[in-house]
């Protein structure tokens, strides 16, 4: 019988942490991204658009390579850290996290876009017509009606952030409890012929992405059925 | 891969293909001890890179590969405990140097790690590469490690060590002397400290014939080509040293 290492249990932990906070980031940055690309008529659609599907063409270490460039010294992030007093993100928890929500903001933008498309201008016409301003009508039509596109929205960048590997390797500098999460842990096993600390990290990871995905589509699944009223 | 097998048939009727894993920081060097060796036999040369620990699980699952170049002397060992290695086939190709490097500050003869002012140190991982083992060792002989080990960061290898030394990223980094170019060398002296051998004990880089090759005479050729005159200066020149005759083995 073999266990996890301190190690091991600092990833897991560290992983889900990282995890948490980037999917908060992505759907505070994703909504406004979203909203604003669902209705401009705006000739920036387009390149908007193209900038945030960027990650999804992009091999994540290479992703990583460039955010590492632009987050040091060098690089025009670094400048801006280092004039703000900060310091400089690479190899940082902040540095991860930041770079985690570049990473997954495709995932979380598209989903919400896609459901406030499909909601259309109407609802909320209607509901200016009533007086309603832009933040009621935020919370009280586009929110409830589009819940669906932000569970998918948060599911996508949270499972997208434990899986990442590429950007993490790259920027995160392998540091036991601030930037070794467990997917970079299970390579390390593996580089090092711990193959079954490695099996064991990686079961882990399926249990546990398997057991939050569940939970969240068969949660996800009954609240349709109550709120069917509005059809789709 | 198979495919490429295939493709890749010799031309010739005595010539054959040997397909070689090697270690990525061996890479350059290969590039120009290969077409030396295609020149003189004839065979041609598949090269696979990656890391040693990746070949090595490729290896066990039945990878295609003749020949291994590994960057350390641990996985070349295993696989010749598991039998499914050419007997007496292992040898050191290589022993590697490290260096203390900083584009920016100077750096006199490692007095710059005592003196404590730098942002952060890159190593490579110590559990992983031999390089960043032999970065610990300097460390400790220095009496230094304990000081140091909250500036330290780990690169996955030693080619990501550079990566964090050459963006900036971190002041200083232990990397291996391969890794630096002739202009860096000769112009930037004071940059770069080639660390004593006494402070380390020597990264040794051994090749491996795998079962796969036993019937390929390229393969054969192709070890022994490595051990060559014209290779071993090739080797020299990329910041390697030579194992002497009798230290070959162990």
């Amino acid at each position: 019988m073999m266990g996890f290492s301190e190690a091991d249990i600092m990833a897991i932990w560290l992983t889900f942490k990282v995890a948490c906070i980037a999917t908060l980031l992505l759907l505070l940055i994703g909504t406004p991204i979203a909203l604003w690309l669902a209705y401009t008529k705006s000739k920036w659609k387009g390149p908007i658009s193209a900038i945030v599907a960027l990650p999804l063409v992009l091999p994540p270490t290479v992703l990583g390579f460039y955010l590492l460039i632009a987050m040091g010294p060098h690089g025009p992030i670094g400048h801006l850290t280092e004039t703000l007093g900060l310091n400089y993100l690479p190899f940082t928890f902040s540095g991860i996290v930041i770079a985690s929500v570049f990473y997954s903001l495709p995932f979380v933008v598209q989903p919400i876009q896609n459901a406030i498309e499909a909601l259309g201008q109407r609802p909320l016409e209607v509901a200016a017509t009533l007086g309603a301003g832009p933040w009621d009508r935020f919370f009280s039509i586009i929110l409830p009606l589009s819940r669906s596109g932000f569970m998918t929205a948060a599911i996508l960048g949270f499972a997208h952030t434990v899986g990442e590997f590429g950007v993490i390797l790259m920027v995160g500098g392998n540091i036991p409890g601030v930037t070794q999460v467990i997917s970079v842990q299970i390579y390390d096993h593996v580089e090092a012929m711990e193959y079954n600390e490695a099996h064991w990290l990686a079961a882990a990871m399926v249990i546990f992405s398997f057991l939050v995905l569940t939970l969240i589509y068969s949660t996800s699944r009954r609240k349709k059925v109550t709120g069917g009223l509005y059809g789709s | 891969m198979i495919l490429i097998f295939i493709l890749s048939a010799p031309i010739s009727v005595h010539a054959e293909t040997v397909t070689v894993a090697a270690a990525s920081n061996f890479g350059a060097t290969l590039k120009k001890i290969i077409p030396a060796f295609e020149a003189e036999t004839g065979h041609q040369v598949n090269l696979v890179l990656g890391s040693s620990g990746k070949i090595f699980a490729q290896i066990i699952h039945k990878a295609p590969f003749d020949v291994f170049l590994s960057a350390d002397d641990i996985k070349p060992k295993k696989l010749e405990d598991q039998d499914i290695t050419v007997q007496e086939s292992r040898f050191t190709y290589a022993i590697g140097k490290i260096v203390l490097w900083s584009p920016e500050i100077k750096i006199i003869n490692g007095s710059i790690v005592q003196s404590g002012k730098f942002n952060r140190l890159a190593i490579a991982n110590p559990k992983l590469a031999p390089y960043g083992m032999a970065a610990v060792e300097v460390l400790k002989s220095l009496g230094l490690y304990e000081t140091v080990r909250p500036k330290i960061i780990q690169g996955e290898n030693i080619a990501q060590t550079y990566q964090f030394v050459a963006t900036g990223n971190a002041d200083l980094g232990f990397i291996a002397l391969a890794q630096l170019s002739q202009k860096e060398l000769s112009n930037k002296k004071d940059n770069i400290w080639l660390i004593p051998d006494t402070l380390y004990s020597p990264i040794r880089q051994d090749a491996v014939m795998l079962k796969s090759g036993q019937n390929n005479k390229a393969a054969h050729d192709f070890m022994q080509f490595l051990r060559s005159y014209t290779a071993q200066k090739i080797i020299q020149g990329f910041g390697y040293e030579i194992p002497k005759e009798k230290e070959e083995k162990e």
